[in-house]
């Protein structure tokens, strides 16, 4: 049993621990070298980069970063939650409705977010059909700001918060809701005191899985966000590319990373600890 | 239906003389306890039967949560979560919670079908009862021919949704309307149109008048009794509950099968 239990683990063993660990480490040993003339690392060991981090002007950054993925992460709340409420309650059509949600996951996020760039730009579908009815009379600011980096977070991840959510609403047993009704609740006073509150893993695991990718996102805040108020993932790519200073962009993952464990660790000890990690 | 969550096509239920059908679950004087009971698994015991007067308004929540489980003898668990009560325990939250509305009619719908056999006819009791003591009419929903023969004041027997007969446990088991109700309620002996009860039924090793003759095929020991299955001349079975004083029967054996009169029920296929 034990033998056959390992190789059918091994292969995910071996793949975890070359393409995770092994990578990791190297992030690791870098973040503490010091910066090589044409980018790469070089000798003496220093724990100069970390030390850097500190500078208001990163910290600016990463706070900008919380912010935005703090937002992103409260409006697909407030827009999954009715929607996996209605897909619960749909009866059999739950199944198409769902397919409906994962239906963009069918193309590149690379694409979809280039879809959104021709929406939003100043000549795009949005502004030109605006001013052809001459509701406006210059083209509004929608791409390059915070409004088009959140727009496309929410997009993107929106479904990573619909599907725990749904999840959890879907095991919720209907007695309670006419129990609810029975002792006199009415259909909101219902909601607000049974499904929200048995809903919070689903509320937990969907902020997770929304609040993190959002935190690291590199694509869509440098691309709709045009690169002007940066976020993390764009500074860590810099430090890689332009900036030639890997061991500085090792840090930053590094530290991000440790701040991701470290909030993942508060929410699982807040919440009980047995719905996460 | 009672409760509301279901709506009638047509017709009214009337509950103290004025048309509860139209009326939304939570605007009816009526509580339920339901087959799972139902109890909100991220509230307290004390919660979950708080939770009916809150919306309400009651000005005499703790009192009134306090009597209600006192009633029930769970007024020591009233910290407890669902989770950490057992199958009685969790009943019982379940009346308190409706019964601390005082409704004018409580619903239980099966409420002794998730526990188990023996704790089952202890609940019996307690529950005809707290139903004495409070004063409540109990419309209690039952596939446990045995629970609704010795719980109910009033029985209604309903096949695929229509009603079959309304009457006394009295009057349904010893003068059922038809043959489903006979069926229904107890063991029947069926020969032609005259159906008679095993409880009712006689053999013995002589003739007598009246008498058939027939050949034991099964016996069966139920502890407290016999039952024992045999099959006339003419192919007819019939069973027979026996006393174990009387016990002896084996298959295989002749006897001869006979019964009052008094006791058949003419009821016609």
């Amino acid at each position: 049993m034990r033998t056959l239990r390992l190789v059918f683990l091994a292969p995910s063993i071996l793949l975890l621990a070359t393409l995770f660990l092994v990578p990791l480490v190297i992030v690791a040993v870098y973040s503490l070298q010091s910066r090589g003339a044409y980018g790469g690392v070089a000798l003496p060991w220093t724990i100069e980069s970390y030390l850097r981090i500190a500078d208001p002007l990163y910290l600016k950054i990463l706070w900008r970063s919380f912010w935005v993925a703090g937002v992103s992460t409260a409006i697909c709340l407030l827009l999954g939650f009715p929607l996996a409420l209605f897909i619960s309650r749909s009866g059999p059509r739950r199944g198409l409705y769902l397919q409906l949600v994962m239906l963009p996951f069918w193309t590149s996020f690379l694409i979809r977010t280039y879809a959104w760039m021709f929406l939003l730009r100043d000549t795009g579908l949005i502004n030109t059909a605006l001013l052809a009815t001459g509701l406006i009379s210059e083209p509004l600011p929608l791409l390059y700001n915070d409004f088009a980096v959140i727009l496309g977070l929410v997009y993107g991840f929106l479904p990573f918060m619909v599907l725990p959510l749904y999840t959890n609403l879907e095991k919720l047993d209907p007695a309670l809701l006419e129990a609810a009704a029975d002792l006199g609740a009415k259909p909101l006073t219902a909601l607000a005191r049974i499904t929200m509150p048995l809903c919070r893993p689903g509320i937990t695991a969907g902020s997770i899985l929304v609040f993190i990718p959002c935190l690291g996102a590199y694509l869509t805040p440098d691309l709709m966000g045009g690169g002007k108020s940066i976020m993390i993932g764009t500074l860590v790519q810099n430090q890689f590319t332009t900036a030639r200073d890997w061991p500085f962009g090792a840090a930053l993952s590094l530290f991000l990373m440790a701040l991701t464990l470290g909030l993942l660790y508060f929410v699982s000890k807040r919440s009980g600890g047995e719905d996460l990690l | 239906m009672v409760a509301g969550f279901e709506i009638p096509d047509t017709g009214q239920i009337l509950l103290n003389g004025s048309d509860i059908a139209p009326l939304k679950p939570y605007e009816r004087n009526v509580s339920t306890v339901f087959q799972s009971y139902a109890l909100f698994p991220h509230l307290t015991v004390f919660e979950n039967v708080a939770f009916g007067l809150r919306q309400r308004n009651d000005p005499a929540i703790a009192s009134k949560v306090s009597a209600a489980l006192e009633l029930v003898q769970l007024e020591h668990k009233a910290d407890r979560k669902p989770a950490q009560m057992s199958g009685g325990e969790k009943q019982r939250a379940a009346l308190a919670r409706s019964l601390v509305l005082e409704p004018d009619l409580l619903l239980l719908d099966e409420p002794l079908s998730a526990l188990d056999p023996n704790l089952r006819q202890e609940v019996r009791l307690e529950l005809k009862a707290l139903q004495r003591r409070v004063g409540i009419t109990f419309l209690m929903v039952t596939h446990d021919q045995e629970e609704a023969l010795s719980m109910a004041d009033r029985i209604t027997l309903m096949n695929k949704g229509r009603v079959e007969q309304v009457g006394t446990p009295q009057q349904i088991y010893l003068t059922p309307a038809t043959r489903f109700t006979a069926s229904f309620l107890g063991a029947m002996n069926w020969l032609d149109d005259v159906g008679i009860r095993p409880e009712c039924t006689y053999l013995d090793r002589e003739p007598r008048d009246g008498s058939q003759v027939a050949r034991v095929t099964h016996s069966t020991f139920l502890g407290d009794c016999y039952h024992v299955q045999a099959e006339t001349v003419v192919g007819q079975r019939i069973m027979a509950q026996v006393p174990r004083s009387q016990n002896g029967f084996h298959p295989g054996d002749q006897v001869h099968v006979w019964w009052h009169p008094a006791d058949e029920l003419h009821l016609p296929q």
